[in-house]
């Protein structure tokens, strides 16, 4: 009962955690932008500004919009909640491990995004939907990639819990594996298509013929958008979380050593700064591609991921 | 309700005589719709659930066998229940309790057959499905077969007036027929030249490799003709949108599953041989099925199309999982050869269920609005909520999204997949983990179909003023819908209780039951393989996402509040929109057509720059039809043109042509 207890908080602690920090991830990431891009920048703290205003507002809604437009932003947020629930952060003791792996991981991210796609149909506005089936494009393609990221760890630890992947790759035996080199490019390009950002999408735009999430959200305002932002904001953040887990797991809490959370908590910030600059840089170095180009992008996260897969699988390696 | 003393095969014999007589009892007031609707549809519902009772009795206890003093002289019928044929009872079972809650309010207008007749050959159907799963010989097994075929065909071509209707029911009957030869040769190599017909005898028999693959490739063509496999899918996308609805729900929830069993039953109890490749073969023919199913899906613009592509992915992963388990069998992996066959038949189970749903949704929709094109539909949630809060279940789950149950079986799948360790041969060690991106490609896809098909029908503005009168389903449909919503969910967040279920299934079959795992993990989580290596607990995830909801909601409105305002949708500065300038079916298509543009036959008509009415149409075809079908019927027509010259309608030559055979008979005996 202790330990269920002990575990129980961990994985409270983490979700809170990540939860709350996620929108500093955001304005850090801009604030590097502004800065590459010799702009002065709005502040770390602005999407907490943003968040506190847009909550204060009153909602508005479209006369024809259903339940499911209302539904969307909480079940969204909801989604990325859970989400963050399941890549541990700071230690691998999480309650809610056993009930989810990396594919239920993949799933609950497919049922926020069918949800944000369904909401922005429901109004029936033109944007709405153009939006909802390039997400879906985008999304039914970066999918796959996911998962056969997720594949090549997979493989090495011989589990699909993402607490046993980290124990094993951070604690155990340490080993270079040439397969995980290939997963995690594929995992850098699944990020930055999945979060919307540049090349694939520009969450700085509202041009009609290259927005893809800004489409999405046309629609809504008040706290619905904030909810729907806030969440944008976790998942980023635990698409990073998922990538130091995979790739970079050295330094977080094996068990429930308290003693060691605050260390981790600071191995945790340093990487998910050098995680916010990286993608502050490859945005600054490239531009957006064409919506048709997106698939070919996507399309090489996919090899590349089955690459390292294959490596693994073949090689050993 | 059930007697507990009736054993489960006399239950379920008992089940088939009563939809026989419940049958028959239409032909009493033929033309009585109220007669047939409200009193002998119901009277259907209560065979269903006795077979889910006794499929729930009979696959949790050992095979039972029985001989019917019927057939022809000396050749009795010989029936059989078994785990496996129990599970596909249960599953045509729960099926037919829905859809025939369902159709009590669904056939509301006299449209072609006489409801007596309908009600006479729908009931018909179900029993001979039932008796194709009991069968134990093949000669009970072919007339079955045989009577499912033409009772379906009768029912596909009910509305016959429509000559759409006629050559799409003759397609079908032809598909079918082709489908049954290859099944009949099938039983004859398995009997191996002993003359004895009763699946007793031949899984006696050890057949050589050469003919044991024979056998195998007569059944998988044979039974893929009735389960759409490629290339012999092409029926499906014209028999069910000419089916009404509740029998496009029966023949692509049960009927496509009965060939799955026959497959099956074929590979895995009758025949006592496998070889490894049998499974390379299912498994690519799988694969390539489900995205080929999937890719058509995404560019259909009539919704019972769409779902009829669906069917064919969906029936594609099942044979990809039936190839998976051969392959493991044949390498004496039965650990994972338990886990993917019980993959398999859960996804079977999934696919009844929500495409059934989805086909009486579709049923639903055309009674109130009388469209059947996605383009004209839209804003249907407001009218119909019931339909569409059943329609969201349902496409949630064949997306594949937690919690409901089309996550499970691909969860289960994809683990086979992933722990495969090392086979001993390194071109399967390659070609397993393509196979399973080409699988999760396939179920990511099905999410963007599924979008689609409820997004454009139940969400947006209405395409039509017409829609805004369409009206909500009555009770005794709504039960129907509720009935098999309920089921998705169900078996979405109950796997443990399924699995160890099929777990009788997988013992006899593959010498393995993944249960002694759950042993150890409790009811709340699955862990197939072991629970350090991968679990999943949909209860605990259910929980865990209405929790987050609920309390993100409670908090924003402690925290904040509640205020709203309805306004008009932002116009973007542009105030003459209207219903037209949302996405159509074809607009949501239009990126899966341009990058999957080479496996589409697609005829363009563009409006050149000067056109004063400008009209633009575009037709997607299936390439197949122009390779492989209209090949083979001008090849049939040639040859039927050279064997005519045989025929000239004249008596004398008639009987000179009998005269010089009897010659060639007499030179032959001297």
């Amino acid at each position: 009962m202790a330990e269920f207890v002990e575990s129980f908080l961990s994985q409270l602690a983490q979700t809170v955690l990540v939860v709350l920090i996620a929108p500093l991830m955001l304005g850090w990431v801009n604030q590097c932008r502004a800065w590459l891009q010799n702009r002065s920048g709005p502040g770390l703290l602005q999407p907490y500004r943003v968040l506190h205003k847009l909550f204060h507002k009153d909602a508005l809604l479209a006369h024809n919009a259903s339940v499911i437009f209302r539904a969307a932003p909480y079940i969204q947020f909801g989604c990325m909640v859970l989400a963050a629930s399941i890549v541990p952060v700071l230690g691998t003791n999480l309650a809610f491990s056993p009930a989810a792996d990396v594919i239920a991981l993949v799933g609950v991210f497919a049922l926020a995004r069918v949800f944000s796609s369904l909401a922005a149909m429901d109004v029936g506005t033109a944007f709405g939907s153009l939006g909802a089936r390039r997400e879906m494009l985008v999304a039914s393609l970066s999918e796959p990639a996911l998962l056969m990221v997720f594949f090549t760890p997979l493989l090495i630890v011989q589990s699909s819990s993402l607490s046993s992947i980290v124990d094993a790759l951070a604690h155990r035996d340490f080993a270079i594996y040439p397969s995980l080199a290939f997963a995690a490019v594929a995992f850098i390009m699944v990020l930055l298509a999945e979060n919307a950002r540049i090349p694939v999408d520009n969450p700085a735009t509202h041009l009609e013929l290259t927005m893809i999430h800004e489409a999405l959200i046309l629609e809504y305002s008040a706290r619905h958008l904030a909810l729907i932002e806030w969440a944008t904001a976790v998942k980023l953040t635990v698409y990073c979380a998922i990538g130091i887990a995979l790739f970079a797991p050295w330094g977080m809490v094996e068990g429930t050593n308290w003693l060691m959370f605050p260390a981790a908590a600071g191995a945790l910030v340093i990487k998910l700064a050098l995680a916010g600059t990286g993608l502050a840089v490859l945005e600054t170095v490239s531009a957006k591609m064409r919506i048709f180009r997106a698939p070919e992008f996507l399309g090489m996260a996919f090899l590349f991921a089955v690459l390292g897969m294959l490596i693994r699988q073949l090689l050993g390696a | 309700m059930l007697p507990a003393a009736v054993p489960p095969l006399e239950l379920i014999v008992g089940v088939v005589s009563y939809w026989m007589v419940i049958g028959l009892a239409g032909l009493l007031r033929p033309l009585s719709l109220y007669f047939v609707s409200r009193v002998l549809f119901p009277l259907g519902i209560l065979g269903g659930m006795v077979l889910i009772l006794a499929a729930l009795q009979g696959v949790a206890s050992q095979p039972a066998d029985l001989v019917l003093p019927l057939g022809l002289p000396d050749l009795p019928f010989h029936i059989r229940l078994d785990p496996l044929a129990a599970v596909f009872v249960g599953l045509l079972g729960i099926a037919a309790v829905g859809i025939s809650f369902f159709s009590a309010g669904y056939f509301r207008r006299v449209q072609g057959s006489p409801p007596g007749l309908l009600c006479l050959q729908y009931h018909l159907f179900l029993a001979a499905m039932t008796v194709v799963l009991l069968a134990d010989d093949a000669y009970l097994f072919m007339v079955a077969w045989e009577t499912m075929a033409i009772t379906s065909y009768f029912l596909v071509t009910s509305n016959h007036k429509v000559p759409e209707i006629r050559s799409a029911g003759f397609l079908y009957l032809l598909i079918a027929h082709v489908g049954a030869i290859a099944i009949l040769l099938c039983f004859g190599v398995l009997q191996g030249g002993q003359g004895n017909y009763t699946f007793a005898a031949m899984r006696q028999i050890e057949l050589s490799a050469f003919w044991g693959s024979a056998a195998f490739a007569l059944a998988l063509f044979g039974f893929g003709a009735k389960a759409g496999l490629l290339p012999l899918h092409v029926w499906l996308p014209e028999a069910h949108p000419a089916a009404p609805s509740p029998i496009s729900a029966l023949m692509s929830g049960v009927m496509l599953k009965t060939a799955i069993y026959g497959i099956l039953r074929v590979t895995f109890d009758l025949l006592q041989v496998q070889l490894w490749w049998w499974g390379v073969l299912a498994l690519v023919l799988g694969l390539l099925t489900a995205l080929f199913g999937v890719m058509f899906a995404a560019v259909q613009t009539d919704m019972k199309r769409l779902l009829a592509y669906s069917s064919i992915e969906n029936i594609g992963v099942i044979v990809a999982g039936i190839g998976l388990t051969i392959i493991f069998h044949v390498y004496q992996q039965p650990h994972l050869a338990a886990l993917s066959l019980v993959a398999t038949l859960y996804h079977c189970l999934n696919h009844a269920c929500f495409k059934s749903l989805l086909f009486m949704v579709t049923g639903s929709v055309l009674h109130s609005t009388h469209q059947r094109s996605l383009g004209k539909l839209g804003g249907l949630i407001r009218n119909m909520p019931w339909v569409a809060m059943t329609a969201l279940i349902g496409s949630l789950a064949i997306a594949g999204l937690p919690p409901l149950n089309g996550f499970v079986s691909e969860w289960l799948l994809l683990q086979a997949f992933l722990f495969s360790p090392g086979i001993a041969n390194p071109y399967l060690n390659m070609l397993v983990p393509v196979a399973a991106a080409a699988l999760v490609l396939a179920a990511a896809l099905s999410a963007y179909v599924m979008v689609k098909f409820y997004g454009v029908i139940f969400l947006g503005q209405y395409r039509e003023p017409s829609l805004a009168e369409a009206r909500d389903e009555g009770p005794w449909a709504r039960a129907g819908l509720v009935w098999l919503s309920a089921w998705c969910v169900l078996l979405g967040i109950l796997p443990v209780a399924v699995i160890r279920l099929l777990d009788n299934v997988t013992q006899p079959l593959v010498d393995f039951a993944i249960g002694s795992n759950l042993e150890r993990t409790g009811w709340l989580l699955i862990a197939p393989i072991s629970p350090e290596r991968s679990s999943y607990g949909p209860l605990l995830f259910l929980l865990g996402i209405t929790g987050t909801v609920l309390l993100t909601y409670f908090l924003v409105r402690r925290f904040y509040h509640g205020r709203e305002r309805r306004v008009a949708a932002w116009d973007c500065g542009f105030p003459a929109q209207n219903a037209r300038m949302q996405d159509t079916a074809e607009g949501f298509g239009q990126p899966i057509k341009q990058i999957f543009e080479p496996f589409f036959r697609i005829r363009r008509q563009m409006p050149g720059p000067f056109d004063a009415r400008p009209t633009y149409s575009a037709t997607t075809e299936d390439r197949l039809w122009y390779w492989l079908y209209l090949p083979v019927a001008r090849l049939n027509e040639r040859l039927a043109a050279w064997i005519g010259i045989l025929q000239h309608g004249r008596i004398y030559l008639y009987l000179l042509y009998s005269f010089v055979t009897l010659l060639g008979l007499l030179m032959f005996m001297l």
